[in-house]
């Protein structure tokens, strides 16, 4: 084989090689994602988001209360998060920019992300679980806070790296104090970015199980009191799937459908605004 | 005769984080109502010189003072200064345009409310009158809720210096504000410096020789931290008392 054929042969071996593990990783994505929605659709009902569950055997039961005690877990762990997450995010691109106290929280929020969720799910239980006596509320929203807490710290320390210096010089020179340059100026520059980081955080958590499972546990009854255990989607899911009834089963791909919908439509929404930011 | 003074610069030394001295016994008078350009190679500390005005250099720690700047009575580089007080008064326009990501009517508003005018009727007054000083307010008076990145490069500069206009400031500091902008956008910058110069003292840092001798009253010649020359614009020009002050100006060098 001459040189030039050679170098083709490589070409095209490595180009199928590559194709070829990219088809592998997208196939199990679309099964995945083509099960949860043939089987999903198939058990959707209205009386699905209107009806609490019904006792083992009887027909007809939803899933109110995981629906609603998901949205309540979220939000909480929402409002948790955000601000403890942007105010950290801010302390590090602004006031201790380039200082080696932002580097060492920067490495250790990075850190942070990767911990499996399973870890901070024990830490809560330990701390908010095992002291209270019972699983409640906002232990799993704490829980699904913490780990939101570095996402949106990552995300809001990057966007406001991304403002230009000139920018806060500029706001600096009319004489404006550093948090009116923060708030008013900086903030603005950064907010699309921030909002998507927000957003994909809570993507992130809405799906999370582990974390639950130790802390807000399950609630087979209507509840919105924090103090008590509150039930989840992905716990139901989790449940229902282990359990011996059909109708649990279609119940639980239900769940699974609509919950896989809310993370994807939040994920599509978080990058329509990038691309938004950036025409 | 030079009129009142506006500023003095007596024996500034100025040193960057890790003690680099960039500036070196520094000794000149800026008066008021009148033009001044700070001139030589780069790096040569003009832009230094410019931000000790308004003490730009303290937001970046290390940064280092030694000496006096006299502004109305006080020496602003003591330690007591109120440099938010100080800024309001001693606007800067920058090199590259620095609108903020919000309307152009906020954009000039932004100073006037950190200032505490709150009143709509007396913001859209101000923010008309900064405009029309600008020169800037035919183009933009019909669109002034859109966003201040509409603008083109020249218009967004002159927004700026309508920006810093608003809040009334004695001095207005501009660091090379046309080297990013087209011929007849610098243009209408420089005829702008000349209308300006009656109501507030300008002084500039400018690359372009020509831009210094067209605009400017006074004029500074600095090389390596150090003012080589200071004296009036035309005699810096045509007759320079200094031979590194000649060379550079007639371009053997720089």
């Amino acid at each position: 084989m001459t040189r030039e054929q050679i170098r083709k042969t490589e070409g095209f071996i490595a180009l199928t090689l590559s194709t070829l593990a990219a088809f592998l990783g997208l196939f199990w994505l679309v099964f995945i994602l083509g099960d949860v929605l043939v089987h999903g659709i198939k058990a959707l009902k209205l009386s699905l988001f209107l009806n609490d569950p019904a006792p083992p055997g009887v027909e007809g039961g939803g899933l109110r209360n995981a629906f609603v005690g998901q949205l309540l877990i979220t939000l909480c762990a929402t409002l948790i998060g955000v601000p403890v997450g942007v105010l950290g995010g801010t302390f590090l691109a602004e006031y201790a920019r380039g200082r080696k106290i932002a580097r060492l929280i920067s490495v250790l929020a990075d850190i942070m992300v990767s911990v499996p969720s399973i870890v901070i799910g024990t830490f809560i239980y330990a701390v908010l679980v095992r002291p209270i006596g019972h699983f409640n509320g906002w232990a799993g929203a704490v829980a699904l806070a913490i780990i939101m807490i570095p996402v949106v710290l990552r995300t809001t320390e990057d966007m406001l790296s991304l403002v230009p210096w000139t920018l806060r010089e500029a706001a600096f020179a009319l004489g404006a104090p550093y948090y009116k340059v923060i708030t008013q100026v900086v903030y603005r520059g950064a907010a699309t970015g921030i909002l998507t980081g927000i957003l994909l955080s809570i993507a992130r958590v809405a799906g999370e199980t582990a974390p639950l499972l130790f802390t807000s546990f399950n609630n087979s009854f209507f509840s919105l009191d924090m103090k008590q255990p509150v039930a989840s989607l992905t716990v139901t899911i989790f449940q229902y799937a282990m359990g011996p009834y059909d109708n649990w089963h279609a119940q639980a791909w239900a769940a699974a459908f609509v919950i896989t919908v809310f993370i994807l439509l939040l994920t599509i929404t978080g990058r329509l605004i990038i691309r938004w930011r950036y025409k | 005769m030079p009129g009142k003074i506006e500023l003095e610069v007596k024996g500034l030394d100025f040193y960057y984080a890790g003690d680099i001295h960039a500036l070196k016994k520094i000794n000149l008078t800026v008066y008021k109502n009148t033009v001044t350009s700070l001139i030589g190679p780069s790096g040569c500390g003009k832009t230094t010189l410019l931000r000790c005005f308004n003490r730009m250099h303290d937001l970046y720690p290390g940064n280092r003072y030694q000496g006096e700047i006299i502004f109305q009575g006080n020496n602003i580089l003591s330690i007591g200064t109120d440099l938010i007080d100080l800024r309001s008064r001693v606007g800067m326009v920058f090199q590259k345009p620095t609108p903020f990501p919000m309307s152009i009517f906020d954009n000039i508003a932004y100073g006037l409310k950190l200032k505490g005018v709150r009143k709509r009727a007396d913001l859209s007054e101000r923010v008309e009158k900064a405009l029309l000083h600008s020169a800037l307010w035919d183009e933009v008076k019909d669109k002034l809720n859109a966003s201040a990145y509409a603008l083109s490069g020249g218009q967004q500069q002159r927004l700026v210096i309508a920006r810093a206009l608003a809040v009334n400031p004695e001095v207005l500091l501009f660091d090379e504000p046309t080297s990013a902008l087209d011929p007849i956008s610098t243009a209408k910058i420089e005829e702008l410096a000349a209308v300006l110069k009656k109501e507030v003292t300008i002084v500039i840092v400018t690359h372009n020789m020509q831009q210094a001798a067209r605009i400017s009253d006074w004029t500074g010649f600095l090389m390596l931290g150090e003012l080589i020359e200071f004296d009036k614009t035309d005699r810096i020009f045509t007759a320079p008392s200094e031979k590194l002050t000649e060379d550079y100006v007639t371009g053997r060098f720089g």
